[in-house]
Formats: structure tokens, C-alpha cells, sequence
């Protein structure tokens, strides 16, 4: 029998044995904490979008092996939509190790984290949502709206509907009417519409749905009465398909309705039935499990019985593949941050240089087995949005079909007003806003041997 | 018909087929305090979980007469299990306590619903075309007139029911004063289960015509929302209340909506009501049928 000495020395010798391994397994991972939300009365968007993100980490980490080797980890903690809820879990997850960058998918949680993620140094990432003015990077170093931002949303869907008549300039005389929900969320694009109205001459007329928008029959009166062109709806939950079956009962076809980015997913038509037939939607990313990307996470890790959605019916929808883009986009701008600063677990602060070099071309996309999935990004120091593209997608009864090119919003009508927001916030802030040429030409300096 | 007045009509009459549709709710709630004198707040997650069980039942294959007995028979377990389980163990207790267990009952019976049949938006199709009906120029929806029609027949049943059934006079008899009625040799467990199965009832017809009009979601929980303030213009115990209330509040929402709106601001429509029914409080605390509660000092 070994004398209790050895087996102490031995003991130890492992512990630390296991102690070194275990620091240098955490020293090859990068961990994305997910403010996830799948129960409560947003859980059908949230399982789609955080089961398409960790479906491609998942898929990333099995056919490649990580990112680079780096292995992609992640950790749930349930919100409920709430933004209480979303901060306690920023707030118990935030001392992981690695930790890449923020993703809530939530206006109310994301703007509850800004001033937390600024302090910290770590990306928050609001694809497709969140504040606007946040585009401008030299105010919010941090914060990065992928891919659309709501003004160029409604640029995107102004440029759309003017498409559908022959031109912008066949929309003067037109009428448009917005239906928003009643919420910050809803009204924010307000300004916008009256400033593109007096810029290509239609008629805007906004109609407010007081939340949750269970019930429209005054609001569809009244735009009965209008009679506008087009009514385009900026919806969220439940207000969705109450607005399409709405619609139908007062006769307003379903075609000349137009949906925002939170009115585009199956979960806002099917239960509207027969009455969302036709109705037309814009969209970032587009539907469906053709791409070479779903068929390789269907392949890899469906088939491997690691995939996220309990439902694989549900592969391939609208929130599933925007969170497989989202995952993309993460993962990429991991890539370019590792391509400078080498591979290995990056700091918040170092994902956030490689999120402002986040280039992917058409080429690059199709690269990733994305090509027709999403366009392009160009994310740069100034412009956090990255230049996305919309397209419009139609509703059948069964499933979405584009019906549009991938149009590019107005981003030099928008940009003086984002520029002008974010000076404000800078001003209330104290902020002093970066000099992103003086930064870049640094970044060169230091590569140039 | 002149435009602007059949623009008028029309909008009253959508405002009374939704009045309509916010009793049905209502008649849930009353049909509790009736006989219980608990406001229960869980009357709309048993809406929902109604509405979920059944449209799951139909997604599996069951046919539609099936899955609504299935649904009935669960609806009534349901009632039964409350009132055994959370209601009769705190039987004499203060009224804020009944509320405050039956607002917890409302998160449990959530959490069941989407625990049990997952999280997923569903499409609810009762076969009823929801094509509007043009009645000289004023457009009617073929759904909300069935719905109205579904609530007429429902509140002339339940008044037939508590006019000359033995269980409905046993009901009344509760409801008057319980110590009088136990004393005449009525079992109140056994009543007040009956009436929470009544309930469970009520919320899956409920729950169907709301969930067939919104789909079956989460969100369908909050249709209680619109149920109180016909609650406080009609009364707490009154079935006809709940029907005039319900017309009432439906009819000043829709007309202060589109003709108050443009000049104080739109969506009002979510508070109106409950500014309607504070006002009316104000001047009759009980309701317009509610019983006035006087006590002997």
C-alpha cells in the first residue's frame, strides 16, 4: 500500500495536470452566450433564429473542426422576450471566457445592453433590428445592426413598391398607409416615411395598432375609407395575421400588403390562413433548404441527430435561415479578426475589429455555400449596417417565393439623418466620436513590415 | 345610404360583432364569480390551453368532432383539477388570496400549454368563410356573425340553464349566500366543481372562435385583457351583463378609434374602454346588472 505522501503528490500532479488541460482547452474556444428565448409568447421566432445560430456554430465545429481549430461553444439563458430577464442573463454569463460577441434578437434587451457592452468591449449584435443610428460606428463602437437597419427597411420597401409601378417616380400621387404597432418599435420609422412621402411625392397616411394588435377592425375601416395603394405593414406578433385576416374581411387585397422585417415569417401567416395568400413581405435572407449551407447542416448535423429544431419540418424557414446567416456572419467575423491577431480565442474587443472588417462579396457568399441565401456585406468603422440588400418574398398558402431582385436601399438619403442622430447621442454621452480614418490608416501602418 | 353615415354604421356594427366576441370571455369570468365570488384570472390561459389542444388534436388526425369532445373532456379535468387542487384548500380565505392563486394557475396552465404541446404558431380553420357579406354597401364579416350567434345561443343556454335546471338553481342558490344554501343540504364542493367544469367550457368555445380570428398562439391568453372592462360596465355576475358590456365597449372602441383618433392620436382603442369603465364605476360601483352588495351592520 503507497504511503499517503505519494498519493497526495500524485493527486496533486493530476489536478494540476487536468488544470493546464483544461486552461488550454478553454484557450482553443470561442463561446457565444445566446439570450434565447423559447418559451413565453415569442418562443416560435426565438427557437427558429437561435436554432439556426447554433446549428451552424454546430456546424462549423463537426465539418471543420472550429474556426480555424477553435472550437465554437455557446450557453442559453431563457429571457422570455423580457428585458429584465435578457439583462440578468448578460449579467450572469458575461464572465465566460472568449466571449465573442452578443446576440439577443431583442430591440427592448439590446437597447438595455449598450451601455453595458460599451464598458465591457464585446460586439452586440442586432441583426436587422435595433437602434438605427447605431449604424454609425464612430459613436458606437460596439453595437452593429447586420445587414438592415429600420430606415433602410423603409427605403428597402419604398424602392420596392416604386419597382412594382414602373419606377419612383410613378409613386407620386400614390397613397400609402403604415400600419405600426404601437410601441417604440413601431414608431420609429415614422419620420422616415413622411421624409421619403415628400421625396417621391405619395401620400402617407399612419395608422397606429395598440399592442398586442388582437383587434383592427377601426384601423382597416379607416384604410378602407383611404383607399390607399399599398398598406405596408410594420406588425410584430399577433398583430400580423389579425392585420392580414383584418384586411380580408373589409376587402383589402392581400397582395397590395407589403410586410417589414418582423412581419416576413410563416409564423405571421399561417395563422392567418387563406387571407395572407399573396400577401408579400421584405426579407434579408431568403427561405428555403436549396442552399448549399442548409443541405450541408441537414447532412452534418440533422443527420448526426445534433440539430437544434425539435420540428425539422421547421428547416429552411424564415427565422431558422436567419439565424444560419447570423451564425455566418459571426462566425466570419471571428475569421477575420483571427486572420489579424492569429488563431486562437480572441478577445470581445479584438472580434469587434474583425465584425468592422467583415467583407463578404457575392463571390465570398457563394463561397459559403449561401449564394442566393443573402447578398453581400461590407461592414466597415463607420457604417455598422454593412450595406445589405433586401429582396421581397411572396406567401402562397404554403411557403415564400422571391419575387423580387436584391435591392439596395437609399443609404445616401439616410445616412445625414443617422449621422445627425448619432451626434446627439454622442453630445448626451460625452462621446467623442472615433476618427475611423486615423484607425485604419493605424491598422495598415502596423501591417506594412 | 349616404357615405359618411354607412362609413358610420359600419364601423358601429364592427364594433358590436367584437363587443360580442370580448363577452364571450367575459361570460367565463362571470360564470366563476357567479358562484365562487373568485375573479379568476386564469380564465384566459384556459382559453388558450383549450384552443392548443384542440388545433393539436386536428394537426395529429383526430376529426373535428373528435378532438373537440377530446377537448371538451379535457377542459372539464381542467376545472376539476383547479378546483380541487388550488381552490378548495383555500376555501374562507380573503378574496386577494383566491385572485393571487388563480393568477398563478394562469403562468402554470402557460407553461402546460406549450410544455405539452410545444411553442409553434397554428392556423385554426373552423370552416367558416371569412369573406365579408356587402349589405348596402356596409360590409359584415361572415365570421363575426356566426361568433355572435355562437354567444346568443351561449348565454340563452346558460339562462335557461340557471332559470330551470336543478344544478342552475343549486348555482343561484350558492351564489345568493353559500351558508344558506349549505344549510339546506347543498354540497358546495360538488357545485363548485360543476361550475369550473362550466367554465373549462366556456373557455374552449371561447378559445376556438378567438383562435380561429388571431390563430392559436400564446398571445391568445391576453384576450382577457379585453374582457375586463366589460367585466366592470357589466357587472361581475351578470351573464346578460357581460353581453350588453361586451356591445358597449366594443361599439365606444371602434367609434372613438376611428373618429377620436385623427384628433387626439391613434390607438386609443387600448385604453378607451378601460377609461369608459372607470367612469362608469365611478357612478355604479356593481355594474350595469350587477348585484348591489348590501350588508346588515
Amino acid at each position: 500500500m503507497p504511503s499517503p505522501k505519494p498519493r497526495l503528490r500524485a493527486a496533486l500532479a493530476t489536478g494540476a495536470a487536468l488544470f493546464v488541460l483544461a486552461g488550454a482547452a478553454r484557450a482553443d474556444e470561442q463561446h457565444f452566450p445566446l439570450q434565447s428565448y423559447r418559451v413565453g409568447p415569442y418562443a416560435a421566432g426565438g427557437t427558429g433564429f437561435f436554432g439556426g445560430f447554433i446549428d451552424y456554430l454546430n456546424l462549423i465545429n463537426t465539418r471543420d473542426g472550429g474556426v480555424n481549430g477553435v472550437k465554437l461553444t455557446w450557453s442559453e439563458g431563457e429571457t422570455q422576450y423580457e428585458v429584465e430577464r435578457g439583462v440578468e442573463v448578460y449579467e450572469r454569463l458575461k464572465s465566460r471566457p472568449g466571449i465573442a460577441a452578443w446576440n439577443p434578437l431583442s430591440v427592448g434587451i439590446a437597447y438595455a445592453m449598450i451601455d453595458r457592452i460599451t464598458k465591457d468591449k464585446v460586439p452586440l449584435i442586432t441583426i436587422n433590428h435595433g437602434r438605427t443610428d447605431s449604424t454609425d460606428g464612430r459613436v458606437f463602437p460596439y453595437v452593429f445592426p447586420l445587414l438592415l437597419n429600420p430606415y433602410s427597411e423603409t427605403s428597402g420597401i419604398v424602392e420596392y413598391l416604386g419597382s412594382r409601378e414602373g419606377g419612383l417616380d410613378k409613386l407620386k400621387g400614390k397613397t400609402i398607409a403604415v400600419l405600426y404597432h404601437g410601441s417604440p418599435y413601431g414608431k420609429e420609422t415614422i419620420p422616415i416615411y413622411e421624409l421619403l412621402a415628400k421625396k417621391h411625392g405619395f401620400t402617407v397616411e399612419q395608422i397606429e395598432v395598440p399592442h398586442p394588435g388582437n383587434e383592427q377592425q377601426s384601423q382597416w375601416l379607416t384604410i378602407r375609407r383611404l383607399k390607399p395603394d399599398y398598406v405596408v405593414l410594420r406588425g410584430w406578433g399577433v398583430m400580423n395575421p389579425v392585420a392580414l385576416k383584418t384586411a380580408q374581411k373589409t376587402g383589402f387585397p392581400a397582395n397590395r400588403i407589403v410586410g417589414n422585417v418582423w412581419s416576413n415569417s410563416e409564423e405571421d401567416v399561417i395563422p392567418a390562413g387563406e387571407a395572407a395568400k399573396g400577401y408579400v413581405a421584405i426579407t434579408t435572407q431568403a427561405s428555403g433548404a436549396e442552399y448549399p449551407v442548409l443541405k450541408d447542416i441537414i447532412k452534418t448535423v440533422y443527420d448526426g441527430n445534433a440539430g437544434n429544431l425539435a420540428d425539422k419540418k421547421r428547416i429552411g424557414s424564415v427565422y431558422h435561415n436567419l439565424g444560419i446567416v447570423n451564425g455566418i456572419l459571426n462566425v466570419e467575423a471571428v475569421r477575420a479578426a483571427q486572420a489579424k491577431f492569429g488563431q486562437r480565442t480572441l478577445t470581445g474587443d479584438e472580434v469587434r475589429w474583425g465584425f468592422e472588417h467583415l467583407r463578404l462579396d457575392e463571390a465570398r457568399v457563394a463561397a459559403l455555400g449561401a449564394k442566393g441565401l443573402f447578398h453581400s456585406i461590407a461592414v466597415t468603422c463607420a457604417n455598422h449596417e454593412g450595406d445589405g440588400r433586401v429582396t421581397f418574398q411572396q406567401w402562397d398558402g404554403a411557403k415564400w417565393s422571391v419575387v423580387s431582385d436584391w435591392i439596395a436601399p437609399d443609404w445616401a438619403t439616410l445616412r445625414p439623418i443617422i449621422e445627425a442622430s448619432s451626434a446627439t447621442y454622442a453630445k448626451e454621452h460625452g462621446i467623442t466620436p472615433r476618427n475611423c480614418a486615423a484607425e485604419e490608416a493605424a491598422t495598415h501602418a502596423a501591417a506594412t513590415p | 345610404m349616404n357615405p359618411d353615415l354607412a362609413f358610420l354604421v359600419e364601423v358601429l356594427v364592427g364594433g358590436l360583432l367584437s363587443g360580442v366576441m370580448y363577452a364571450l370571455v367575459a361570460i367565463g369570468f362571470v360564470l366563476i364569480y357567479k358562484t365562487s365570488g373568485v375573479l379568476n384570472f386564469a380564465q384566459g390561459a384556459m382559453l388558450l390551453f383549450a384552443a392548443l389542444t384542440f388545433v393539436s388534436l386536428t394537426e395529429r388526425g383526430v376529426p373535428f368532432a373528435g378532438a373537440f369532445a377530446a377537448t371538451l373532456g379535457v377542459m372539464a379535468l381542467l376545472g376539476l383539477a383547479i378546483e380541487r387542487a388550488v381552490l378548495r384548500p383555500l376555501v374562507n380565505q380573503p378574496p386577494i388570496t383566491l385572485f393571487m392563486a388563480t393568477l398563478g394557475v394562469a403562468y402554470v396552465i402557460e407553461g402546460a400549454a406549450q410544455l405539452a404541446w410545444g411553442t409553434q404558431v397554428h392556423g385554426l380553420d373552423l370552416g367558416i368563410d371569412d369573406t365579408p357579406i356587402d349589405i348596402a354597401g356596409i360590409l359584415v364579416s361572415r365570421f363575426d356573425l356566426f361568433a355572435a350567434a355562437v354567444a346568443g345561443l351561449m348565454v340563452a343556454v346558460l339562462s335557461l340553464f340557471f332559470r330551470y335546471t336543478r344544478t342552475g338553481l343549486a348555482f343561484r342558490a350558492v351564489a345568493d349566500d353559500p351558508l344558506a344554501a349549505l344549510n339546506t343540504g347543498l354540497r358546495l364542493p360538488r357545485i363548485w366543481a360543476a361550475v369550473w367544469i362550466a367554465s373549462g367550457i366556456v373557455a374552449l368555445v371561447a378559445g376556438l372562435l378567438w383562435g380561429a380570428r388571431l390563430g392559436v398562439q400564446f398571445s391568445l391568453s391576453l384576450v382577457v385583457l379585453k374582457a375586463l372592462p366589460v367585466l366592470v360596465l357589466g357587472g361581475f355576475d351578470s351573464i346578460l351583463g357581460a353581453i350588453v358590456a361586451g356591445l358597449i365597449v366594443g361599439a365606444v372602441e371602434k367609434l372613438s378609434e376611428v373618429y377620436l383618433g385623427p384628433v387626439i392620436g391613434s390607438g386609443i382603442e387600448g385604453w378607451i374602454a378601460y377609461v369608459a369603465a372607470l367612469g362608469f364605476l365611478l357612478l355604479k360601483p356593481s355594474g350595469l346588472f350587477g348585484l348591489r352588495s348590501v350588508e346588515r351592520v
